[in-house]
C-alpha cells in the first residue's frame, strides 16, 4: 500500500526494539518491568501493543520516549527510531527528539493539558520548544492544526481554556499537539479508554485518517481487544513484562497461539444478541418500581441571574422484579449514576415515586429510610478507593452489620460464610485491602453489600476499573450470586457489551431519559431509537464479530 | 466573576461584625470591665468610679455601648486613648510605618527563600538539601521567635557588632542605609517560622503539580526541564499558595507583636502590649479591628488574586 521510496531494510522500521528489558526498583513485585522483548514497528502501519495492567505495556511507551522514571532505567537491549539508536542517549537529543521525530498521546484528555494556560498556547508550546518558526506562523500553524483535527471554529478553540472543553475535544487538542511537527511515529498510550464509547470511534476514526494521510507510523497501547480489531495493522501481546505473542492483526486476532491471548481474547466481552434465561429464583413479585423520577442540578444563584439548571435525570419510570437485572446503559452526563444515587437514597429527588417493596421512599426522611437502608446495597466502581486501607477485611465486612445491632459472632460467621461465596479464602478475615489484587478487591465489596441479605443491589460501573479476564470473573459472580440469593440488580455501566452479558433487560439513557427500554435481544439487534443504533454501532471491534457470529449461530 | 466578588466581599462584612461583636464582649467581660485599672488605686473610691463610668457612657447596657461604639467605628471616631488622649486611629497610624515595613520585609523574604527550598525540595526529593530543609523546619517552627531574636542579638550585636540590637534607626541618622541596617535582622528572625511553613506547603504543592499529566505532556512535547518546571509545575503549585499567603497575613502579624518586643521595634505589635499593659482599652480595641480588617482584606484580596489566575474561577 504505502509505496516507500527507500529500499533499504532498516528503513522500513520506523522503531525497532531488540531485546528491551527495564528494571523496576528493588522491592518491587518483579524484578524488570518488562524483559527481553523486541519487536518492530514497520513504517507507515498501525502496530497495537495489548496487554492488562502490569505488563509493561506503557514502560515499553515511556522508555521509547525517554519519559521514565529516574528510578526505572533501561538494563540491556536497544530502541532504533528511524535507523538512530537512543538507549544511552544524552537527555538533551533525546528532548530534542519528543515532539520532533516521535509524538506521543495519553490516557485522560481531562489531566493531560495543562489548566492554566489556553489551548493555544499548549499546540505552540509543541513548535517553541524545538525553536521552529515565528510567532506569527506558529499561531498560523496551531490554528492550522485544531482545524485538522476536527475541532469547530480554530481561531476562536485557540484562545479557549482546557476546562470549556469536552473530553474528545481535549484529546483533539492533545492530537494536534502531537502531530504540530509532524513526527513520524505516533505512540498513542490507551487514547480512547477515558472516553465515551461514540467519543472514542470518532477519536479512533481520526487517527487511523491522520495516520494514513501522513503515513505515519503508530504505536497504539491498548487493553481492549475490540480496538484492536478496529485499527491495527500488527499486534504484539504482552504479559507480566514479556512478549507472549506477536504477529499481523489477523493472524493474532482469529488464530491466537499462545494460552495467554487466547484467554484474553476468551475473556472480551461480546455483544451477546441472546436473552438470559431466566432463574429459577426469579419471582414476579415487584422489588422496585420507579414513576416519574426527576432529579435537576442546579448551581449559581437565582437571585443574580447566574444560575445554571443541569437536568440529570427525567421522568424515568421502570420496574424491576426480584432475581433480575436491569442494566442502565448510557455515556457520561446521561443521567446513570445521578439515577444510581436517586435510588440508593444518596440523594434526594425532586419528583416522582420509588416503590420499594411496596413502599415510597423517595419522600422519607434519613430517620424513617434508614431501616430500609441495609435491604438496599451498592457496589463501587474504584476497588481500590472504596475499601478502608486501614480496616482488616473482617472489620470491613462486619462493621455495618454490627452497627445496626447484629451480634458480632454471628457477623463473623456470616462475613467467613460470604468471603467462601465470593471465592476468597476465609484467611482474608484477617488481612488488609493493600493485600489483595484489584478483582479480589472487587469480591470484597461485592461480599460487603451482600452481608446485609440486601434484596437490592445497585452496581455503579462495578467492573469498569477491572481488566477484561478479571471483569469476566466478576461478571460470573454477580450472575451466581444472584442465582443464590434471589437478589434483584440494578447495573449502571457505560459498556453496552458488558450489560449484554449480565442483564435481563437494558435501559439506554441518554440526557436523564430512558429513550429506549428491552431485552438485548432488542437493543442489539432492533434498536427502536436512533441513539441506541449509534451507541451500538460505535461499539469497537464488534462490526468485524457480528457476521461471523452471525454465521456461526445460522 | 462579579457575583463571586460581591459575595465574598458580603460574606467578609458580616465576619468582620461578628469579630468586633466578641472583641466587644471579652473586653468587657474582664473583671471590672475597662475601669479595671483603677482597682488597685487607693486615691479613688467607688464613688469616683461611678461617677467616671457616667461620664464615659459605661453604665448603660452593653448592646446599647456596642452599637454606639461601632456607629462612632464606622463615621471615623475610634475613640480616644486613656493613655495619652489623642484619638485611637491617630495612635494606630503613628505606628503603622513601622510594622507594615517590618511585615513587608519579612513577607518578601519568607516567600522568596521558602518558595526556592520547597520547589528545590520537590525537585530533589529525598536528597542530603530536601532532608536538610526538612529538619530545618522542623527546628525553625519548634523555637520560638524570641529565642532566635535573642541569640541574634547576642551573636550579631553584642558579640560581633555588626548589626543593631534594637529600634528602627539611630538618632540623629535616619538615612535609608540606616534603617536597612536596623530592618536585617528583626525582618529575618520575623521570616524564620514564615520560611518553615512556606518551604514545606511549597514543596507538597510542586510535588502534587510534578506528578500532574500535564507535566508528562509537555516532556512529551520536548519541552526544556527549566521551561517544564517553571512554567508547568510551579505556576500551578503557586495558586495554592496564594491562598495560604492570605491565611499567613494574621500570623505575621502576632509574630510581629513578639518580634517588635524584642527588637524594641515601634510597632503596632508594641503598642498593643503597652496599650494592654495600661488598660488602654479604646486602643487595644481598635488594634483588635484593624487586624482583623487587615485579615479579612488579606483574605478577599488572595481569593480575588486566585480568581484572576485560574481560568476555571475567572470564566466560571
Amino acid at each position: 500500500m504505502t509505496a516507500s521510496p527507500q529500499t533499504d531494510d532498516s528503513h522500513e522500521l520506523a522503531l525497532s526494539v531488540r531485546g528491551l528489558t527495564v528494571n523496576l526498583p528493588h522491592g518491587m513485585e518483579r524484578a524488570h518491568a518488562v524483559e527481553d522483548i523486541s519487536f518492530d514497528l514497520e513504517r507507515g502501519k498501525i502496530l497495537c501493543v495489548i496487554g492488562e495492567s502490569g505488563s509493561g505495556k506503557s514502560v515499553t511507551a515511556n522508555t521509547i520516549m525517554g519519559l521514565l522514571p529516574r528510578v526505572i532505567g533501561v538494563s540491556a537491549g536497544s530502541i532504533t527510531l528511524n535507523g538512530l539508536e537512543i538507549v544511552g542517549m544524552d537527555a538533551e537529543s533525546l528532548r530534542s527528539l519528543r515532539g520532533r521525530v516521535v509524538s506521543m498521546i495519553f490516557q485522560d484528555p481531562l489531566s493531560a493539558l495543562n489548566p492554566l494556560l489556553t489551548v493555544g498556547a499548549q499546540v505552540d508550546e509543541a513548535m517553541r520548544a524545538h525553536g521552529i518558526g515565528t510567532q506569527a506562523s506558529r499561531r498560523k500553524r496551531a490554528v492550522e492544526l485544531l482545524d485538522e483535527v476536527g475541532l469547530p471554529d480554530p481561531a476562536l478553540m485557540y484562545n479557549q481554556y482546557p476546562f470549556r472543553l469536552s473530553g474528545g475535544q481535549r484529546q483533539r487538542v492533545m492530537i494536534a499537539m502531537a502531530l504540530a511537527l509532524e513526527p513520524s511515529i505516533l505512540i498513542a498510550d490507551e487514547p480512547t479508554t477515558a472516553l465515551d464509547v461514540t467519543t472514542q470511534a470518532q477519536i479512533l476514526e481520526l487517527i487511523r485518517d491522520i495516520q494514513r494521510r501522513k503515513g505515519m507510523s503508530v504505536l497504539f497501547i491498548t487493553h481492549d481487544f475490540g480496538v484492536v480489531a478496529e485499527i491495527a495493522d500488527n499486534v504484539v501481546v504482552m504479559e507480566k513484562g514479556h512478549v507472549v505473542e506477536q504477529g499481523t492483526a489477523d493472524q493474532v486476532l482469529k488464530a491466537p497461539e499462545h494460552p495467554y491471548t487466547k484467554r484474553l481474547i476468551a475473556a472480551v466481552p461480546h455483544l451477546t444478541d441472546k436473552d438470559r434465561p431466566s432463574l429459577q429464583s426469579a419471582g414476579s413479585d415487584t422489588v422496585l418500581k420507579v414513576e416519574g423520577l426527576t432529579k435537576t442540578y442546579r448551581s449559581g444563584s437565582a437571585l443574580l441571574r447566574t444560575q445554571r439548571v443541569v437536568p440529570a435525570v427525567r421522568d424515568v419510570s421502570f420496574e424491576l422484579a426480584s432475581g433480575r437485572t436491569l442494566g442502565v446503559v448510557g455515556e457520561s452526563g446521561s443521567g446513570k449514576s445521578s439515577l444510581g444515587r436517586l435510588l440508593t437514597k444518596l440523594m434526594d429527588c425532586d419528583g416522582g415515586r420509588i416503590l420499594f417493596e411496596g413502599r415510597d421512599i423517595a419522600p422519607m426522611a434519613e430517620t424513617e429510610f434508614r431501616p430500609l437502608r441495609q435491604r438496599i446495597q451498592m457496589i463501587f466502581q474504584d476497588p481500590f478507593a472504596s475499601l478502608n486501607p486501614r480496616a482488616t477485611i473482617g472489620r470491613i465486612l462486619t462493621v455495618g452489620p454490627t452497627a445496626h445491632g447484629m451480634p458480632y459472632a454471628k457477623a463473623r460467621e456470616d462475613a467467613r460464610a460470604l468471603l467462601d461465596l465470593v471465592g476468597l479464602d476465609t484467611g482474608a478475615y484477617g488481612r488488609y485491602p493493600h493485600e489483595f489484587s484489584g478483582g479480589q478487591r472487587q469480591r470484597i465489596g461485592i461480599a460487603r453489600a451482600l452481608m446485609f441479605e440486601p434484596t437490592l443491589l445497585v452496581a455503579d460501573e462495578a467492573v469498569s476499573a477491572l481488566d477484561v479476564s478479571i471483569q469476566a470473573q466478576i461478571l460470573e459472580l454477580l450472575d451466581k450470586v444472584q442465582r443464590e440469593t434471589g437478589i434483584s440488580m440494578v447495573f449502571i455501566t457505560h459498556d453496552l457489551r458488558v450489560a449484554s452479558q449480565i442483564c435481563d433487560d437494558i435501559a439506554v439513557m441518554q440526557r436523564g431519559r430512558i429513550v429506549e427500554m428491552g431485552p438485548p435481544s432488542q437493543i442489539f439487534l432492533n434498536p427502536k431509537s436512533d441513539y441506541t443504533r449509534e451507541l451500538v454501532a460505535a461499539i469497537p471491534g464488534e462490526s468485524s464479530n457480528r457476521p461471523e457470529l452471525a454465521a456461526a449461530e445460522g | 466573576m462579579p457575583a463571586f466578588l460581591l459575595k465574598r466581599f458580603a460574606q467578609s462584612i458580616v465576619l468582620l461584625v461578628i469579630v468586633s461583636i466578641i472583641g466587644f464582649v471579652v473586653l468587657n467581660l474582664i473583671p471590672g470591665g475597662p475601669l479595671a485599672q483603677f482597682a488597685l488605686d487607693p486615691g479613688m473610691t467607688e464613688a469616683d468610679k461611678a461617677r467616671l463610668a457616667e461620664q464615659l457612657g459605661l453604665n448603660r447596657p452593653l448592646l446599647v455601648q456596642y452599637f454606639d461604639w461601632a456607629w462612632r467605628l464606622l463615621q471615623g471616631d475610634w475613640g480616644i486613648s486613656f493613655r495619652d488622649g489623642n484619638p485611637v486611629l491617630t495612635v494606630i497610624s503613628r505606628h503603622l510605618f513601622a510594622t507594615f515595613l517590618l511585615m513587608g520585609s519579612s513577607t518578601v523574604i519568607a516567600i522568596a527563600i521558602g518558595t526556592w527550598i520547597g520547589i528545590r525540595g520537590a525537585t530533589h526529593r529525598y536528597s542530603t538539601f530536601d532532608y536538610a530543609a526538612t529538619v530545618g523546619a522542623m527546628v525553625a517552627l519548634s523555637i520560638p521567635t524570641f529565642w532566635f531574636g535573642l541569640i541574634g542579638i547576642y551573636v550579631f550585636s553584642l558579640k560581633l557588632g555588626w548589626l543593631p540590637a534594637g529600634n528602627m534607626y539611630s538618632i540623629g541618622d535616619g538615612s535609608v542605609l540606616d534603617y536597612l541596617h536596623h530592618l536585617i535582622m528583626p525582618s529575618v528572625v520575623l521570616a524564620l517560622v514564615h520560611i518553615a511553613v512556606w518551604s514545606r506547603y511549597m514543596r507538597t504543592a510542586t510535588l502534587d503539580a510534578i506528578s500532574q499529566e500535564f507535566v508528562k505532556t509537555a516532556r512529551a512535547k520536548g519541552v526544556t526541564e527549566r521551561r517544564v518546571l517553571m512554567k508547568h509545575v510551579v505556576g500551578n503549585a503557586l495558586l495554592p499558595m496564594i491562598t495560604l499567603a492570605g491565611v499567613q497575613l494574621p500570623s505575621i502579624l502576632t509574630g510581629a507583636l513578639v518580634t517588635e518586643t524584642v527588637f524594641t521595634w515601634p510597632g503596632m505589635g508594641r503598642l498593643f502590649l503597652d496599650s494592654l499593659g495600661y488598660s488602654d482599652y479604646p486602643v487595644v480595641m481598635g488594634l483588635l479591628m484593624f487586624s482583623a480588617i487587615l485579615t479579612i482584606a488579606g483574605n478577599l484580596v488572595a481569593d480575588i488574586v486566585v480568581a484572576l489566575v485560574d481560568p476555571r474561577i475567572r470564566l466560571a
